[in-house]
């Protein structure tokens, strides 16, 4: 029940679990408000949920099923035509292999 | 003096369809309108003229011609900018996505323009749909029509704006947390959030994906009800969309509704309402009592805690969602990547504004390894104790009635340095996104200060006609929908 701090650490990690690189001045902003905003939504723990199973979705969810039949898709032009670089129909990337993940 | 735009959706096709109106006459008179009212309102993010006239030239050709045209045809409309169209560009109001072109145009768009109206153009918005002002667009902040100092509302608000201001008759929005009713109600016209499922979202660019939907915007119920008679249905592109044939929405606005039940919760009317609001609300709820309904108190009792629940569980979706926006396959990359990790990082940490990496890391925290189960989770088990307080609410009455926002429109920087005060706009409408319900804003009333209140309307699942019909015949004994916006 403790009201959780995040600080400048734990923002800086959940920034590279989200693949976004945040400046030093976001950081500690973002820790400030992220604080703020966790202190609020901790109030969900004064509500007993230990019989209560969880929503993901309103409305049931099943699989939905169709015939495998052969439709019209995208070309390789269309589907790259939006890329910012691209090379022999593939999407072009920096070298992936052969290097260390920070 | 009436111009063809100050009538509404139904009025216009009609006109068009005898001949009374010209098509190319009611779209230019849009764009002239659009084009003079830009600078001041800010509400469209691209139109495109040109097309917008080429395709009302054809649909006046092919009723000269004696030929079938839509139940929409020659209606201007517009649509949200996180929807996709195969014309001009599709930018969520962000930075991240410029430049994109879709392939293929999103489902509501396609069933608009095979009913003929015409998509002029694309109405701004919250990046990413994330937000209640539209003061989160990477381009510009869109100006409420009854005071350019405030906000319209968001994140549909420049939807509102344009059809508030009678650019255009009718617009779509789409509604994660309230982005379709919060603007509606500040710009004091009718938007409705229909049933998750209800309409397909097949080219709306996810925000959080079981929460969101997509419905019109327009100054009337019957308007509302003639746009989302064109949009529901079921898509076989949409997996989550609902596989039941949609009823005559039209057909059901003038069914009475003496004998109805509309409840009320005083937790809709509790602290953090301002009292101009909830005067307003009131009188409208006695002025639906005084048609014959029957108002009963109800009990939500979790309802306070919808604004912490769907914060997590937004976020946590939108964390997921977002995570496609990485610099390779469209819209912006970083010049110069020193590998694939800072490719991603750099791209999303200059493509994203503030409030986007706000909600990406909020959901990336919440579904992270050990907070998990505290804070996602438990978001999760509290969204059905909300869910089964509506279940519960509706075996004993038909509509729930409610505020829309706990304030009229603010002024345009008010809350922009406060993200929670900003959240606590939606205190009243993420309720039914979470349980997935729809709900409806209906024009109510105006403050002292001539600014628009709403009412919100919630219905059992798949209830819209009822909503549409409830709030239509209370515009047959109100005139709200009729004030119109000091504007040039």
């Amino acid at each position: 029940m403790t009201t959780r701090n995040l600080d400048i650490e734990t923002v800086r990690h959940v920034a590279h679990l989200a693949r976004l690189r945040i400046s030093d001045e976001e950081a500690a902003l973002y820790a400030a408000q992220l604080s703020k905003i966790v202190a609020y939504v901790d109030q969900l723990n004064e509500v007993d949920t230990s019989n209560v199973e969880p929503t993901a979705h309103p409305l049931p969810l099943m699989n939905v099923w169709r015939e495998d039949n052969p439709t019209p898709s995208w070309t390789p032009q269309q589907a790259l035509q939006n890329a910012p670089q691209s090379q022999n129909n593939f999407f072009r990337v920096p070298k992936v292999l052969d290097q260390e993940s920070p | 003096m009436t111009t063809p735009l100050d009538i509404p959706v139904a009025e216009i096709a009609a006109g068009v369809r005898i001949g009374k109106l010209s098509a190319l006459d009611i779209v230019s008179l849009a764009l002239a309108r659009v084009e003079s009212l830009q600078p001041q309102l800010r509400a469209f993010i691209s139109v495109d003229a040109d097309r917008a006239m080429n395709l009302a030239r054809k649909i006046d050709e092919q009723r000269a011609a004696g030929r079938e045209i839509g139940a929409l045809a020659g209606v201007p409309v517009a649509v949200k900018d996180n929807m996709c169209t195969t014309f001009g560009a599709t930018t969520c109001g962000s930075k991240i996505l410029a430049p994109f072109h879709a392939q293929e145009a999103a489902h509501v768009v396609d069933q608009l323009e095979s009913a003929g109206a015409i998509v002029i153009g694309k109405t701004n918005l919250d990046e990413f749909a994330m937000g209640s002002s539209t003061e989160n667009s990477a381009f510009f902040t869109t100006a409420n029509p009854w005071d350019v100092s405030r906000v319209a509302g968001g994140s549909s608000g420049g939807s509102t704006a344009a059809v508030a201001a009678r650019l255009i008759p009718g617009a779509l929005g789409s509604d994660t947390g309230g982005s379709i009713r919060e603007p509606a109600s500040f710009c004091g016209i009718v938007g409705l959030k229909p049933t998750y499922g209800r309409v397909s979202r097949y080219g709306l660019v996810a925000y959080g994906s079981s929460l969101d939907q997509i419905g019109p915007i327009a100054r009337t119920a019957r308007d509302a009800a003639l746009l989302l008679s064109v949009i529901a249905g079921h898509d076989p592109r949409d997996s989550t969309s609902a596989n039941e044939p949609a009823p005559d929405y039209v057909a059901a606005l003038d069914r009475p509704i003496r004998g109805l039940r509309i409840g009320v919760s005083e937790e809709y009317f509790g602290a953090g309402l301002n009292h101009e609001v909830q005067a307003t609300v009131r009188a409208a709820i006695a002025a639906i009592e005084s048609q014959g309904a029957t108002v009963l108190p109800i009990h939500l009792p979790h309802m306070k805690y919808g604004i912490a629940c769907y914060y997590l569980i937004a976020t946590a979706e939108a964390s997921s969602n977002l995570a496609r926006f990485d610099g390779v396959h469209y819209g912006h990359r970083t010049p110069r990547p020193a590998d694939i990790i800072d490719l991603y990082s750099s791209t999303r940490g200059e493509g994203f504004g503030a409030e986007v990496k706000r909600r990406i890391m909020l959901g990336t925290f919440a579904l992270s390894s050990g907070y998990y189960d505290a804070y996602y989770l438990k978001a999760l088990k509290v969204r059905t104790l909300i869910k089964s307080d509506f279940e519960s609410a509706f075996r004993d009455v038909d509509v729930i009635a409610s505020p829309v926002a706990p304030t009229i429109a603010f002024p345009i920087g008010e809350k922009s340095d406060d993200p929670l005060a900003m959240y606590l706009a939606d205190i009243y409408t993420v309720s039914a996104n979470l349980a997935g319900i729809p709900a409806i804003s209906i024009p109510c009333g105006f403050d002292a200060s001539g600014l628009p209140v709403g009412m919100q309307l919630m219905g059992n699942y798949f209830a819209e006609d009822r909503l549409l019909n409830i709030a239509h015949q209370y515009q047959q004994v109100t005139d709200w929908h009729n004030h119109m916006p000091a504007l040039g």
